[in-house]
């Protein structure tokens, strides 16, 4: 892609240009969220009419189950949770309206409903701020489940989620919001939900990332380099459909795996993909799995306690290493 | 043809009547899988509500949820082949009796989560409202979904964006078994109104006039663009929560039962009322003839249907479809 079509930007101003060209690509995209009159006043819609801005009361039961009701009649709401935890108080018309209206009705309805869920882990929020909950939605059929790491598929994904006819939670890694990349400008830009990205070729061990790991797992990979040992570093991008093929492809490259994951590890995103590896790719494994993962502890204030808990460069490599 | 405001009300009736009765025949006879709720008892609530409201206006509703559609002018063949799980079912056998949904009449969905229906009928109106159709939303639910939280959000955020949406409160007293006495802070529902700042209305839910009435000036003030209105109808369940649901146990005095099942039952009521109005025996009789004979349809429609293909679970679950593993 030349210059002039990329534009470098931070994630967060790369999901809110997707955003925004979507509100006014779409007259039926509206969006939904508590504080979001201060950023629409501050032109983060563009020339959006007011009806289709919602800045709501803080009643996420409500909005997110409204938002249901307003995709199977016509609209594309994009709901923004804003701290992943909320979700929780939104669970109920995710999981038992946006995933199953379609089945449920015998496919009388579409469900084009997207939920941003930013998770806000590492920055000393403690445990009722710091959730990374994708691997609870990943249990429910119906739905779809994109996680971003790079400020092209923040831009990438949460087009394709607003544009998919189906429900889609985009789970953002909020340590990066701030980071840099470059962005394709152009307003047909999507990425494909279920496709994983190749990051770094290489041959002796696989590092397959989960959301904002793949900073970490990159690195990683770069230590590894100096002593010899080539990784090829997958990032999954979508968990709900998981790409099997991207998978069990970096596996046959390797036969060696580390998984990345910021979730806790029991049920973890993790664990599934290791189970796809044993029970589909067993034969091309030299080595056990091995995953890093964050330890099932709530997540503590202090920070000397909670930054060691999560994935990091050093662990990756040390992993990777066990394996050669 | 459609008929005079009166005989379509009676029939409409007389369709949830009937199809609940057949149902609880089912029952009996082994053909029904899983749980039934019976709307009988609460038909003039019921289809005085959906009398207000044009074709393609949208009604969400509950467990309880057969009455509503039918009181929207659903066809009944469908709705009775979903009772019994059948492809031919208006859900392909996905939904079945709790889950009735016949978006050709408005109907967007019953919802087996208590409260369920209220923020996605809130959610229908923001669409009408935003794309200026004009239309408007009723969304059905009980005593019981009334203590639910959504309930109270989806209120204040209707009450706020002015949204065209009728919260619509059967108040049969019970919740399941529990009367709603004991869980209610005071007994009126529509009161709670007065807290988000738009209209609480009681009716009378055996009266079918009262409930068409005061739905229609909440429809109006709905398409005035003046916001949402709470009513409540006080209404009874004949029959117990569940079909074939047997309590251990009294909750509901002899005695009330038999007062709503001989004195306030709506069919009956609306029967006398229009036998003293300009209609005659015969002309009910032409009417009950014409409900009968769509109960027997349904029936046999229902029975000599298929069964869906085990391999149909894996259909409709996406519009973009994923590989699902088998």
């Amino acid at each position: 892609m030349s210059e002039t079509n990329t534009r470098r930007m931070t994630y967060l101003d790369a999901l809110g240009l997707a955003q925004r060209e979507e509100l006014e690509g779409n007259p039926d995209t509206i969006i939904i969220g508590e504080d979001i009159a201060l950023y629409a006043a501050g032109g983060a819609y563009g020339n959006t009419d007011a009806s289709r801005i919602r800045s709501a009361p803080i009643s996420e039961c409500g909005f997110a189950g409204m938002a249901v009701g307003a995709a199977i009649t016509g609209l594309r709401p994009i709901v923004d949770l804003t701290i992943a935890n909320f979700i929780y108080l939104a669970a109920d018309p995710i999981i038992n309206q946006a995933a199953r209206l379609r089945y449920m009705t015998g496919g009388q309805f579409k469900v084009p409903v997207t939920y941003r869920a930013s998770m806000w882990h590492g920055q000393a929020n403690a445990a009722q701020h710091s959730d990374r909950p994708y691997p609870m939605f990943m249990n429910i059929p119906g739905l779809k489940v994109v996680c971003p790491a790079t400020p092209e598929d923040a831009k990438g994904l949460l087009k394709a989620a607003i544009r998919d006819d189906d429900p889609v939670i985009v789970f953002e890694d909020n340590d990066l919001w701030g980071k840099k990349g470059d962005v394709p400008l152009d307003t047909e830009f999507v990425v494909p939900i279920g496709k994983a990205r190749t990051h770094r070729e290489g041959s002796d061990v696989s590092i397959i990332s989960v959301s904002g790991c793949l900073r970490h797992a990159l690195k990683a990979a770069d230590d590894l380099a100096k002593d010899g040992i080539s990784a090829d570093v997958i990032d999954l991008r979508t968990l709900l459909p998981l790409d099997n093929e991207a998978i069990l492809g970096t596996l046959a490259k390797t036969g060696r795996v580390v998984i990345v994951d910021p979730a806790h590890r029991t049920m973890g995103a993790a664990a599934e993909i290791a189970a796809i590896i044993v029970e589909d790719g067993f034969d091309m494994l030299k080595k056990p799995v091995k995953r890093v993962v964050t330890p099932d502890v709530p997540i503590p204030f202090s920070p000397p306690m909670e930054a060691p808990l999560y994935p990091n460069p050093e662990k990756i490599a040390a992993a990777a290493r066990e394996l050669m | 043809m459609k008929n005079d405001i009166q005989s379509e009300a009676y029939l409409r009736m007389l369709k949830i009547r009937g199809f609940e009765q057949a149902v609880k025949q089912l029952v009996t006879e082994g053909e029904v899988p899983g749980a039934v709720h019976s709307s009988i008892g609460q038909e003039a609530a019921i289809v005085g509500a959906c009398m207000a409201l044009a074709d393609n206006d949208y009604i969400s509703g509950t467990h309880r949820s057969h009455g509503h559609p039918i009181g929207k002018g659903a066809e009944l063949k469908p709705l009775m082949a979903e009772i019994l799980g059948k492809a031919t079912g208006v859900c392909k056998g996905r939904g079945g009796s709790m889950h009735f949904t016949d978006t050709s009449v408005g109907s967007i969905g019953e919802s087996a989560i208590v409260g369920g229906g209220i923020p996605i009928a809130t959610g229908a109106a923001l669409s009408a409202q935003v794309k200026g159709t004009g239309q408007v939303a009723l969304t059905f639910f009980g005593d019981g979904a009334s203590n639910e939280g959504v309930l109270a959000e989806c209120l204040n955020m209707a009450a706020i964006w002015k949204l065209p949406v009728i919260f619509f409160c059967e108040n049969n007293g019970y919740a399941a078994v529990t009367p709603a006495k004991n869980t209610h802070g005071q007994p009126d529902v529509a009161r709670r109104a007065d807290g988000y700042g738009i209209p609480g209305v009681i009716v009378d839910g055996q009266d079918f006039d009262a409930v068409y009435a005061a739905t229609q000036q909440a429809v109006a003030r709905a398409r005035r663009g003046e916001g949402p209105t709470l009513i409540e109808a006080k209404t009874y369940r004949f029959d117990e929560h569940c079909v074939g649901l047997f309590i251990n146990g009294a909750y509901r005095p002899a005695e009330e039962i038999a007062h709503f099942m001989n004195d306030r039952d709506p069919v009956t009521l609306y029967r006398s009322l229009l036998l003293n109005g300009d209609k005659s025996e015969g002309d009910l009789n032409d009417i009950e003839v014409v409900a009968n004979g769509l109960i027997q349809e349904a029936v046999s429609f229902a029975k000599e249907s298929a069964y869906p293909e085990p391999e149909e679970a894996f259909e409709l679950v996406h519009a973009n479809p994923i590989s699902i593993r088998r």
